[in-house]
């Protein structure tokens, strides 16, 4: 019936893990359950709600749409990777001041889908933000102010340190 | 959701990804956006996924005559070789039309070709363009006309054990790709394509195809057949509501169709003027 454990060596967060894994293990859960980065949240499960959203090898991928094994040889970032509660990275410390988070269970997707975004385009208007963010759903905020944190952090990153 | 157990085998060619897909209960894995879905929901049970990952089928290749797409690369590399790329239009919109930024960074055109999903945005663009796509097998490559390609609801006339290698979509007319989505799967209720020639071109056909509504994305002749008598300004109703719609909002969609094919006619009427 298959189902053979594999191995798995990939980079997560600029460590590389080495994970033995059933096949059909998805990504969201190799870095939930079996390295403990509870950042990434696993919301809608059907590839729709962007809450499990995590950088493969420098793209925002949905990771509950993703297997553990294809992730094999990648360089994974987790919203763990981007900054730490002393130092925030500048889009987290925007979502902070711009009020864009209520429960806060959609914003690490939010995050490393906006950075996607950033990493191309580095100074968004609102539209163009709001349609890279599509494939991200709150059900808190109304979306005005995470678009704000978007634009804000992204001034930040644009300044110089 | 948790998928049935499956194995997994991940080839370095192409030759060896063909042999393993001679199991009967093998199923090949591009870049898992609607077969990982359907694992999870266990609609597909596969044995072994054949991970085409590591297979040298990336890239866009772009000349005067044509665009020419590796299976492998996703839409989101697809667009960004795209951007201001003449003679496509339809095929550049009908890629920003698939889902979300997430999933054009990982879903593949090859694979969305060859799973066939009656409401694929690409598939009505590959249709309006008369792409050809390069296929192999074991007994060997062959070329296959996008007409000839979407048999049914993910039908395809690939043999089971043939792979999509790349696609190439003829440049030139005017074209457009225009949808109506349904909201939450960002699947299209109703997309279309329309590719018309420009004045002095030697194909002078025009081209209309339709994803979403039907069993399987398709071109529909007979409004085809009326643009060119009639220019896009004709009545398309007699020949929309002869159309054997696979929905149960049968009106509602019959109005979507038509506003969307006006739509992509419109646009594709103003490129080919341009």
């Amino acid at each position: 019936m298959g189902g053979t454990p594999t191995s798995v060596t990939l980079t997560v967060n600029g460590v590389e893990r080495t994970l033995e894994v059933e096949p059909r293990m998805l990504l969201v859960h190799a870095l939930r359950d079996d390295l403990g980065l509870t950042g990434t949240k696993v919301g809608c499960d059907t590839s729709q709600c962007g809450a499990c959203t995590v950088h493969v090898d420098g793209r925002a991928v949905k990771s509950c749409t993703v297997l553990a094994v294809q992730a094999t040889g990648a360089e994974v970032t987790t919203v763990e990777g981007i900054g730490s509660l002393a130092r925030l990275h500048p889009l987290q410390a925007a979502f902070v001041e711009q009020d864009g988070l209520q429960c806060g269970f959609c914003t690490s997707g939010m995050i490393m889908t906006a950075l996607d975004l950033l990493a191309r385009d580095p100074d968004p208007d609102g539209e163009t933000v709001r349609h890279a963010l599509a494939g991200n759903l709150c059900r808190c905020t109304g979306y005005e102010t995470i678009v704000d944190a978007v634009r804000a952090g992204a001034a930040t990153m644009r300044s110089p340190a | 959701m948790i998928p049935a157990a499956f194995d997994y085998v991940r080839p370095g060619s192409i030759e060896e990804a063909l042999a393993a897909l001679a199991d009967p209960d093998a199923k090949a894995l591009a870049g898992g956006h609607s077969l990982i879905p359907a694992l999870k929901v266990r609609l597909a049970r596969p044995s072994v996924l054949v991970d085409l990952r590591d297979l040298d089928l990336r890239g866009v290749a772009i000349d005067e005559a044509a665009v020419t797409i590796g299976a492998l690369t996703t839409y989101g590399e697809a667009a960004r070789a795209l951007a201001g790329v003449s003679g496509v239009d339809a095929l550049r919109e009908a890629i920003g039309s698939v889902g979300d930024l997430q999933i054009r960074n990982a879903g593949t055109i090859g694979g969305c070709i060859a799973h066939a999903d009656p409401a694929s945005d690409v598939a009505a663009a590959v249709l309006a363009l008369g792409a050809r796509l390069t296929a192999q097998s074991p007994a060997g490559t062959r070329e296959i006309a996008a007409d000839d390609l979407f048999l049914g609801p993910f039908t395809t006339a690939l043999a089971a054990q043939e792979l999509i290698t790349e696609i190439t979509i003829p440049r030139g007319g005017g074209s457009a790709y225009a949808s109506v989505e349904d909201l939450a799967s960002g699947y299209p209720l109703a997309g279309a394509a329309v590719r018309l020639a420009r004045a002095g071109e030697s194909d002078g056909s025009c081209r209309v195809a339709l994803t979403g509504a039907l069993g399987a994305p398709s071109r529909l002749p007979s409004v085809e057949a009326l643009i060119e008598r009639e220019g896009v300004e004709a009545d398309l109703s007699a020949a929309l509501s002869a159309l054997e719609l696979a929905t149960d909002d049968v009106a509602y969609r019959r109005h979507l169709v038509e506003v969307v094919v006006r739509r992509a006619a419109a646009r594709a009427v103003e490129r080919s003027a341009a």
